[in-house]
């Protein structure tokens, strides 16, 4: 890493703490962000030249409350109200307990249960990940205007609504941070399987995904769903340079260069499932659950020695915590693995509610196909292609329909 | 005397907006006008900042959604007027009433001419 970049990075992961707590001492996410942005294009031009100060984030804090009384200042039309503002700004350094708060109100603000879920990805990635305007529009594929709008209107609810810029209480501590997971968890899905369209990773979002999860799990070191979500996030990432071939095709599990996985990010992704179940012996995290799952197929030697009766037992575990018709067409796939082809379809047809899901109709159609039905295969194939998915999802289905002859 | 709610419906714009100055002079000569059997009354926000608020039944979960209530199933049948510390204590004043086990409130937040 050079030396700007490295500047760079210091100055994006302090700005957020920054506007963390420019939001709670002005009251305004506007104005925060304007504040902070402005003292962070300072940084970027004074640091790589005279070099990082001994406190970059008491630097960032003052500089950036500095511009916030200024912008006070001009935009008030009343004394009163400027004075009882600008009094409130000491600018003195926050203490770090304390912006580790602010940084936990910017979470749960942004992951409001009261926005949209897709309004809260975009203020996660803006606010939380420090990305512009322009890059979350472009990693969520919508134009820069439609993504201004939206970011625009969600800071106009959070204010006139009055969305609180506080932590929830320990009661609804839990409930609270498995909206926080989920937003996450679908920003990393969003980059990942990209939906419809023809890359099938775009690198970015599952970054900010996992860079977003770290920042859970730094705020939140003793929240199993903080360690799972990481967890589960670093164990899939593991595999991205593997899942497709050099032409752009879906390589499956069973195919792909094990000795290219990321072996950083298995080991710690391993190791964060172990804090999260010893932290729930009694009942598991779901997102842990889900991470063991992972860990299993990253810690196999080949695809043959996957251990199916860890991967089925751990599925199991994951039905009595968070039934779903998906974790149930997952533990079949397995079964198939383990048990053969006619017994995971069995169960694979007996899933009620996934007509809609495309990897349904796949799961039945590379099941009918290993048992030789090519008719029926044809007819689950024409299904799962009919619905959405991105084009190397449906480039590898097709080949695999093409080869039913 | 009977009593009966006005309902106003108008663009969905934002009122405590400068621009509209000129048009809140009529809101409040209607005002003047109508003091005397006028009970109470409030500008809401634009409907971008609404909230739904559902529960899966009495005591349930409550599922809070973005925006404002966009089904014909139920209609409009009453309302509250509450003053909460913020969106989250209203929400959940809301998930205790009735309609939020059954149907939905809708909850908007009222502007403060005054600040």
């Amino acid at each position: 890493m050079e030396a700007g970049d490295a500047v760079a990075q210091l100055v994006r992961e302090e700005g957020t703490r920054v506007l963390a707590t420019l939001v709670r001492v002005t009251g305004s996410i506007d104005l925060a962000e304007e504040a902070t942005q402005d003292a962070v294009v300072r940084a970027l031009e004074s640091w790589p030249r005279v070099g990082v100060p001994d406190n970059p984030r008491g630097w960032l804090t003052v500089t950036a409350k500095r511009r916030a009384i200024d912008l006070i200042r001009r935009e008030s039309r009343r004394p009163e109200k400027e004075a009882a503002a600008v009094s409130m700004i000491e600018p003195v350094p926050e203490p770090p307990e304390v912006v580790r708060d602010d940084l936990l109100r910017l979470v749960f603000t942004c992951c409001h249960p009261s926005l949209a879920t897709e309004t809260q990805v975009a203020l996660a990635l803006r606010t939380l990940g420090g990305l512009s305007t322009a890059e979350v529009a472009r990693g969520l594929l919508v134009s820069e205007a439609t993504m201004t709008k939206r970011l625009t209107r969600a800071k106009q609810k959070i204010a006139q609504a009055r969305i609180p810029y506080r932590v929830p209480p320990a009661d609804e501590l839990p409930d609270r941070l498995s909206g926080v997971a989920a937003t996450v968890y679908l920003i990393f899905n969003e980059g990942y399987a990209a939906g419809t369209g023809s890359e099938l990773a775009r690198v970015p979002l599952t970054a900010e995904a996992i860079r977003l999860a770290r920042l859970l799990v730094v705020l939140m070191p003793d929240e199993p769903t903080a360690l799972g979500l990481l967890a589960l996030l670093l164990l899939q990432d593991s595999r991205r340079a593997t899942r497709v071939d050099e032409a752009g095709r879906v390589v499956l599990l069973a195919d792909q260069d094990r000795s290219r996985w990321d072996e950083r990010a298995i080991k710690e992704g391993v190791e964060l499932v172990g804090t999260g179940l010893r932290r729930t012996p009694s009942r598991p995290n779901a997102y842990v659950v889900e991470a063991a799952i992972a860990a299993c197929h990253a810690l196999a030697p080949s695809y043959d020695a996957t251990d199916w009766d860890a991967v089925i037992s751990w599925y199991d575990v994951l039905l009595t915590i968070r039934d779903s018709p998906v974790a149930r067409l997952n533990r079949a796939a397995a079964i198939a693995e383990r048990d053969g082809p006619s017994e995971g379809l069995a169960i694979v047809d007996a899933i009620d509610g996934l007509a809609a899901y495309p990897w349904w109709h796949a799961t039945r159609a590379e099941l009918l196909h290993r048992l030789n039905q090519p008719e029926a295969a044809r007819d689950a194939y024409d299904r799962a292609l009919a619905l959405d998915l991105s084009r190397p999802q449906a480039d590898h289905l097709r080949r695999r329909l093409s080869e039913l002859g | 005397m009977p009593k009966y709610v006005a309902l106003t419906y108008t663009a969905d714009v934002d009122w405590s907006d400068p621009q509209y100055a000129d048009q809140m002079k009529d809101w409040i000569e209607f005002g003047e006008a109508a003091k005397a059997v006028i009970r109470g009354g409030d500008a809401l926000y634009p409907t971008a900042t609404a909230t739904t608020v559902r529960t899966s039944g009495k005591g349930g979960e409550v599922i809070s959604s973005d925006g404002p209530y966009a089904e014909t199933k139920e209609a409009l049948t009453g309302f509250y007027l509450l003053e909460c510390a913020d969106l989250d204590e209203a929400i959940q004043t809301a998930a205790k009433i009735p309609a939020a086990w059954t149907g939905a409130v809708e909850v908007r937040p009222v502007i403060d001419f005054g600040s």
